[in-house]
């Protein structure tokens, strides 16, 4: 639908709206049960593809007319594949981890039958009085989901679906608008950018607005290489039109013509949806040219990142485009005064641009009142690791972490005690139990020592080791420095060194004072946020964690058992099963040995210590054991092969 | 092999005009390559470098600045297991060691006989579901030692499978 000249905005957009509508009620009138599964990434990893397949056979088979629509993510990577039946005369019912076996049930038992198969449920989505709503659940009901709030109920490849829920209405708006109104408002809302430095945004588009250049550009940031955070990728592939729409109203406020989607290329996925997502905005006249019937044009590109963690920083992104190695630039001049082959250039996250169009629809003043004064609105977080409901969550800003880890995501599975949680990925720190009352704001946490980051967060239990932890981190930007500063190339590498001698058991004294000399030196010598920053995770882990450090260094021990090669692994004699030979065949390398009571033994040449044999031994046995220095390790001879005799 | 490598660079060259000339293009098109090919061969960068007439030790500098491009022919099978945190927290590093152990080669090297290629990614994003591997498109949740030999097994039985029909169906036909 190409918009005509003599139509205006209100006619155009209110054309598109009852079109969205049109869709909806269509599809509400669609006689049957409907199917809505998740298949983001995670729901794919989970098996979603064959859940759907399952439940496709199982209504041929049974001849049950339904519908099943492919919808994003909902957040609860814990119950993936998972699954939303609404079937006639019962509320929309959540499935968690639906396997192709309880498909088949499902669609037996529930669509034909009638029995909601209450063992595998995990709520009703709507009020009623037959089934608990998921509603009640801390894990929902704590939430609040104001940036994803579409994320898991919409077809992200359905741009209708989105426009009948309300969507490009915030564009719509702009579009009436003044750019410096809009400006304004962004300015007044209090948002902050969500990458992780959390600059204020409409700040950032004013001074892009005032600097002269004709080809402005506006470039989404979705290179999210954080270890362990997904967030990006989530909402671009659960619902791509809430982004675009936020980066057109940005266009229109700083006076941009093109703008480009930097997604890494280590997500398919979203790739394609985001690609397939512009194809359709174009197509109804809400990306392209004369946007709306308005003088407005923007060209919108995607480029695949090809995966280095610097080029999040956005002098670095910007070189990547231009085709050269992505190595940060000295700021001043801010992108925002010489971006892009020059030009003025927009740089925001994922999560920025997303929450944008919510502002433009309910006003600054609505979102102001989400969050704090000095950090609104809400945070992302996807909290992982040791945890029960792990998972996407929104919250508000200056919810503590105790409420997010505990209350809302279940806190630390198999009885096992909370350690620390790492909060900003490798920029941030690991923060211990003392500071689990801390608000979560831009603020609070960077004085705690760690920082807000992208919003990736990883719960550790006490069999995690802090140095181990600091020694990952620490692997990781040493490869990923980009080698432009002297301090970062070489003295991560020094510092990655000390900690590897440190977990290997060859610490020396004098090292931990070392480590923290060195880290200081690459704060200050370094001249991108990669180097300044990487130091952090050492940093935090030696202030909050030092007596397991002591530990490996003096004692040669890991506390939590970890560092292999301080740990061995022995199998307790008094409580082994004679004739149970449940450990042996879980071994990769064949280290157990049968003793010569029958009872089974370790051979620490041979163990890999990856402690398959602990998971094999039944429970009523828990035989083997871990200790920490190996020489602790009782020595039980293996008697001579008998097959050779 | 020499043949091989031959059409992969006439198949290049036929592409190459697809592209425009300007400098921005680099990136994409060196994904192209790798796309369709799986790798950067040598002499693809030599001609890569010539097209967008830049030096070949630019177009080198930036093939490996990134984690992207690969410089070695893939596996039949491509490995990928995750490193993120979560992974790491969990016992990433012991599967990947596993894969090492079974297939007798390092990351980010290829088997002998090409079925194989093994990979280390920094995160995939699927945390939640850690330790991850991806085996080809499909990704592998919640892995364990144990599931490594299982993984490598099932293409070995397929292969012999497939073999097998197809001895039968040459002594049929």
């Amino acid at each position: 639908m190409m918009p005509e000249d003599n139509k205006t905005l209100e006619q155009i957009f209110s054309a598109i709206r009852e079109k969205a509508a049109t869709h909806a009620k269509e599809k509400e009138q669609i006689q049957g049960p409907k199917i809505y599964i998740g298949m983001a990434t995670c729901g794919l990893a989970s098996g979603a593809l064959e859940t759907k397949k399952a439940f496709e056979e199982a209504l041929i088979q049974r001849n049950i007319q339904a519908s099943i629509t492919q919808v994003g993510c909902m957040g609860h990577c814990y119950g993936e594949p998972l699954v939303v039946i609404h079937n006639p005369g019962f509320p929309p019912i959540l499935y968690h981890q639906v396997t192709p076996g309880k498909a088949t049930m499902l669609v037996k038992s529930f669509l034909e039958e009638g029995d909601p198969l209450f063992e595998y449920l995990l709520g009703a989505m709507d009020e009623n009085d037959m089934i608990p709503q998921v509603w009640d659940f801390p894990r929902f009901n704590q939430e609040k989901r104001v940036v994803t709030k579409k994320c898991g109920l919409i077809d992200p490849e359905e741009i209708l679906d989105y426009i009948a829920m309300g969507g490009y209405a915030g564009l719509a708006e702009a579009l009436r608008q003044d750019p410096r109104h809009i400006i304004n408002q962004v300015k007044n809302s209090g948002l902050r950018g969500r990458g992780g430095a959390g600059f204020p945004t409409g700040q950032k588009w004013e001074l892009a607005r005032n600097t002269e250049g004709k080809e402005k550009t506006v470039i989404l940031n979705a290179d999210e290489g954080d270890p362990g955070a997904y967030m990006d990728r989530t909402i671009l592939e659960s619902n791509p039109h809430q982004v675009l729409e936020g980066i057109a109203i940005c266009a229109h406020a700083v006076g941009a013509r093109t703008a480009i989607l930097y997604v890494r290329a280590e997500y398919p996925l979203a790739v394609k949806v985001v690609t397939w997502a512009i194809e359709q905005a174009k197509e109804l006249g809400l990306l392209g040219n004369r946007i709306l019937g308005t003088p407005f044009d923007l060209e919108i590109s995607v480029f695949q990142g090809s995966g280095a963690f610097v080029c999040g920083e956005e002098t670095a992104l910007i070189q990547s485009i231009e085709g050269h190695r992505g190595m940060p630039q000295l700021r001043p001049p801010y992108p925002v005064q010489k971006g892009l082959w020059g030009n003025p250039t927009v740089i925001n996250n994922v999560k920025t641009f997303a929450t944008v169009p919510l502002i433009l629809k309910h006003g600054e003043t609505w979102y102001r009142n989400i969050g704090t004064e000095s950090s609104t609105g809400t945070a992302i977080f996807s909290v992982v690791g040791d945890i029960v409901h792990a998972g996407l969550v929104e919250i508000s800003m200056g919810v503590s972490l105790r409420t997010l880890i505990f209350d809302i995501c279940g806190g630390v599975p198999n009885k096992k005690s909370f350690k620390a949680v790492q909060i900003g990925g490798p920029s941030g720190g690991c923060l211990p139990a003392e500071f689990l009352d801390t608000p979560i704001d831009f603020d609070s946490l960077t004085a705690a020592g760690a920082m807000m980051g992208s919003g990736g967060l990883v719960v550790m239990d006490e069999d995690t080791c802090m140095v181990d932890v600091a020694r990952y981190f620490l692997d990781f930007t040493q490869k990923e420095s980009c080698g432009k500063c002297t301090f970062c190339r070489i003295g991560t590498r020094h510092l990655l060194n000390i900690l590897e001698r440190i977990t290997t058991g060859d610490g020396r004294e004098g090292d931990l004072e070392l480590l923290e000399d060195l880290s200081k030196d690459i704060k200050e010598g370094s001249f991108c946020g990669l180097g300044k920053t990487a130091p952090n995770p050492v940093l935090t882990s030696l202030r909050y964690f030092r007596d397991e450090y002591t530990a490996h260094v003096a004692e040669k021990r890991c506390p939590a058992g970890v560092c292999r090669p301080l740990t061995a692994y022995y199998i307790d004699l008094e409580t082994c099963a004679r004739g149970c030979d449940a450990c042996v065949g879980s071994c990769p390398v064949e280290a157990i040995f049968t003793t010569k009571n029958r009872k089974k033994g370790v051979d620490p040449t041979l163990c890999v210590k990856c402690g398959e044999c602990v998971t094999a031994c039944p429970p009523e046995y828990d035989a083997v054991k871990k200790v920490s220095p190996p020489d602790r390790a009782p020595i039980v001879e293996r008697p001579p092969d008998i097959d050779n005799c | 092999m020499i043949a091989e490598e031959k059409a992969m660079l006439e198949d290049i060259a036929l592409r190459l005009p697809g592209f425009g000339k300007e400098r921005g293009n680099l990136i994409p098109i060196l994904q192209m390559i790798q796309r369709k090919h799986g790798y950067l061969p040598p002499d693809a960068i030599n001609m890569v470098a010539e097209y967008l007439e830049i030096a070949p030790c630019e177009v080198y500098g930036v093939a490996t600045f990134y984690n992207q491009f690969r410089f070695t022919p893939p596996g039949k099978h491509q490995i990928q297991i995750c490193l993120g945190t979560a992974c790491h927290v969990k016992g990433g590093d012991i599967i990947l060691e596993n894969f090492e152990r079974k297939l007798e080669i390092r990351e980010g090297e290829t088997t002998p006989d090409r079925e194989f290629g093994l990979e280390r990614v920094a995160c995939i994003g699927c945390c939640a579901l850690a330790p991850v591997a991806t085996v080809d498109e499909s990704i592998q949740g919640h892995m364990a030692p144990s599931k490594v030999e299982g993984i490598i097994l099932g293409f070995q039985i397929e292969k012999e499978r497939v073999a097998r029909e197809k001895k039968k169906n040459d002594a049929g036909g």
